[in-house]
């Protein structure tokens, strides 16, 4: 069966309408509101009376301010300790302490929480460091002498430090992965050993040699990471301050308000939000040329004496603390699940009860029944788009790579709030809305881009010899596909299937908004109900979206083994 | 200046993989490593340069001027290594790879740059300051790494098959220029090699690694 080019314009095209229109779309339809175009609200002429009114709204500059910091912190944090981590892992020669046990135990801490939501980290994080968290039980009142939780903003704090502490929670994991996949392209090893025999250490070596070549490879997963932690909202929601909160959470407020004539501001605020990250994306990658060039100057003066063991004692402290407070997160909300009743300053529950879990089996929430449809059709049909479009650039030749790259990101790279409210306006339209088909597609946008990432270095890895003897020996393309291809990509296939799983199940905003109220979720659920006073019942919520993934993962790395096991 | 090797040999996973070797290289001296493919003749250099990570056990000693170096960690050993690619790091360009490489206690920009343009001179290279290494051809890079490893002022180099992917001419002009090198910095130097061509070129003692069995 031999292939004409149509397959490619055909995936061309199915990319274009599957991703890039919906973002043009919603973008476009936010744009016109700004500017005071919003037909359904009998606003026809360009004006720029929204945006007047946006800068009258109170608490703008606050909000600006607040949304710089936690971003840049905790993009610049995460990132660091990312380097550092890495840095961690390929050092084998050093002296066996008890640091060097911990390795494989925080790197296996670090999947769990890569896989639970945003919405339950965030959560389990509120309910670690509140006032009245479990951070402040177990040290009550034997240390702090508080028989009632203190009047501290431990939580939800002016300068949004706590929603940093959050991102960083989140992101470090992401953007560690990422770095050690992308590490396996360079020679680490005996780029190392080649500066160590020069006389330089383990750390400065690393800081001189292999970040510079590792930025590159890592540039868009650290953009994405940037322009999460300026716009995100569920984790604003949960650790951001309220008033005033910050811009993206603003936003999301001024468009639900009972008030329709906001959402023009709101859509002018959605406008300066899609400014300011892309100005804090130049910015950035401005701060980092001027840190090569500073790298490039010290690397001149050959300077090997630094001595980095107070900021390497420094970050490994940071990095384990990160990790630990990832895990409590996550097992502070276990224990709210099984709660009956917990009051402080108790370390532990006073009593337990399983009920809540055994009201879940008899009669399961519409939220878990929407949330694993959507994740299961959105990441099954993101697999085979992005098989499909591997198997199309592997047959005939793939010089779209680059471009298609940056394409597949769009969605991530554009603020969420920016054009998912536009979008919605655009479904109306077309008269599609608040069915299941719609979120499925709207979570597709964003699954797909991961799966196709954590998908295409094994794909491409795969010697491209196997199937070169397999047509010599007579086969089809399209049994070549399934019995060599496949079975050879098995557990690379079945990650990104889970990646996608989860990424699905921590979506909010497109749940939120193009659901419009009709589809349920877990998430959504979660982030509700934890403004109310049953940490219980939030607790529940919160362990199952984080539960969700983490089977997908345990069911992907399994199930190659039992299929091994088979032969 | 001279490298000793006292009953050195490299364990893993319970098995020793070769059997111990004695060895003494006076300064300016060469000396050659030969055996089998797999026996661990890059383990032995990684042993002697301080790289091995802790998958691997070492027995037997190494004495760089009388002085032990088996416990002293691998940046202070001043041992230079050179590997069968010239490793340019890539976002360099080949004189601050050179930069890189000199070592700090000639300081000042200008005499920095002045010794880094001399090397280039010495490799004939010059002018070739701002090249990207990318765009040097192999016995180039080859040329540049060199004068890398050794603007460090190593007190001893171990080189693993440095040459082995240039053409015969080529080889034969950079062992001349290293041995030039070797006996001008009064450094002894190992150097390990399948061709015997090689191994008959050098001016010290030639050792065949032996498997214990």
């Amino acid at each position: 069966m031999s292939f004409s080019s149509w397959p490619k314009w055909f995936m061309l095209t199915a990319l274009a309408v599957g991703i890039l229109v919906p973002v043009l779309v919603g973008l476009g339809e936010t744009i016109w509101a700004a500017f005071g175009i919003l037909p359904a609200l009998g606003r026809h002429t360009f004006s720029l009376n929204a945006w007047q009114q946006l800068f009258e709204l109170p608490g703008l500059a606050t909000s600006l301010r607040l949304t710089l910091v936690s971003g840049f912190v905790a993009t610049t944090m995460a990132l660091t300790l990312a380097l550092f981590g890495s840095a961690w892992v390929y050092n084998t020669s050093g002296k066996e302490s008890f640091l060097t046990k911990l390795k494989p135990f925080v790197q296996a801490i670090l999947v769990p929480i890569l896989a639970a939501p945003h919405a339950a980290i965030a959560i389990g994080l509120a309910f670690l460091l509140a006032p009245s968290g479990w951070l402040a039980r177990l040290f009550s009142p034997w240390l702090t002498a508080w028989e009632l939780p203190p009047n501290l903003a431990t939580v939800q704090d002016l300068w949004g430090l706590s929603l940093a502490v959050g991102l960083i929670i989140k992101e470090l994991p992401f953007l560690w992965l990422v770095s050690l996949v992308a590490l396996k392209q360079i020679d680490v090893s005996r780029q190392l050993s080649l500066a160590q025999s020069m006389g330089y250490s383990h750390t400065n070596a690393w800081c001189k040699i292999i970040v510079p070549q590792l930025y590159p490879l890592i540039r868009l997963p650290v953009f994405v990471v940037l322009v999460y932690s300026l716009s995100t909202v569920d984790m604003a929601q949960m650790l951001g301050p309220n008033n005033p909160p910050t811009l993206a959470l603003a936003t999301m407020r001024w468009y639900n308000d009972t008030n329709v004539y906001l959402l023009l501001p709101a859509s002018a605020a959605s406008v300066l939000l899609g400014i300011l990250i892309a100005a804090s994306v130049l910015l950035w990658e401005a701060a980092v040329r001027a840190a090569m060039f500073t790298g490039r100057v010290m690397i001149r003066s050959g300077d090997r004496t630094s001595n980095y063991s107070f900021f390497t004692g420094v970050l490994t402290t940071t990095l384990l603390i990160t990790v630990m407070l990832g895990l409590l997160s996550l097992l502070v909300l276990a224990l709210w699940s099984i709660t009956w009743r917990w009051s402080f300053p108790d370390a532990l529950p006073a009593s337990w009860s399983y009920g809540y879990w055994l009201q879940l089996m008899t009669h399961v929430p519409s939220a878990l029944q929407h949330s694993l449809i959507v994740a299961l059709m959105s990441s099954g049909l993101a697999l085979t788009l992005a098989v499909a479009w591997l198997e199309v650039q592997d047959r005939l030749g793939g010089q779209l790579y680059k471009l298609t790259l940056w394409f597949i990101y769009l969605p991530l790279l554009v603020p969420q709030i920016a054009f998912l409210y536009g979008l919605k306006v655009g479904f109306l339209r077309l008269g599609l809305n608040g069915s299941m088909m719609t979120v499925i597609w709207a979570h597709l946008l964003f699954v797909f881009p991961y799966t196709m990432l954590s998908l295409v270095d094994s794909w491409r890895a795969l010697d491209k010899r196997y199937v070169q003897v397999a047509t010599s020996l007579g086969r089809s393309s399209w049994s070549c596909f399934w019995r060599i291809k496949v079975s050879l990509l098995l557990r690379p296939l079945l990650l990104a299937w889970a990646i996608g799983i989860a990424v699905s199940i921590s979506q909010y905003l497109p749940t939120l908004m193009i659901g419009a109220g009709r589809v349920e979720s877990l998430t959504i659920e979660a982030v509700s109900l934890a403004s109310g006073a049953d940490r219980r019942l939030v607790g529940v919520y919160g362990l199952l979206q984080a539960l969700v993934p983490l089977m997908a993962y345990s069911f992907a790395l399994l199930l190659p083994r039992l299929v091994a096991l088979r032969k | 200046m001279s490298l000793e090797l006292r009953s050195l040999s490299v364990t893993t996973q319970g098995t020793n993989l070769f059997a111990p070797v004695d060895l003494v290289i006076a300064k300016g001296e060469v000396a050659c490593v030969m055996g089998p493919s797999g026996i661990g003749k890059s383990t032995l250099l990684n042993a002697i340069g301080g790289h091995l990570n802790n998958d691997f056990f070492i027995t037997g000693s190494v004495f760089l001027n009388d002085k032990e170096m088996t416990e002293t960690p691998v940046n202070k050993r001043h041992i230079g290594i050179l590997f069968q690619d010239p490793l340019l790091f890539p976002h360099l360009s080949v004189g601050d790879n050179l930069a890189f490489g000199l070592t700090s206690t000639l300081g000042g920009t200008k005499q920095r740059r002045a010794e880094i343009d001399h090397a280039l001179d010495n490799a004939e290279l010059s002018g070739f300051y701002h090249r990207n290494p990318a765009t040097l051809s192999g016995g180039q890079q080859s040329r540049v790494a060199l004068m890398r490893a050794l603007l460090a002022q190593p007190k001893a180099l171990l080189l693993d098959e440095p040459f082995s992917k240039l053409d015969l001419e080529l080889r034969h002009t950079m062992r001349e220029f290293l041995f030039l090198q070797a006996r001008q910095r009064h450094i002894p130097v190992i150097l390990v090699t399948h061709d015997p061509a090689e191994a008959a070129s050098v001016n010290g003692p030639v050792v065949v690694l032996r498997s214990t069995r």
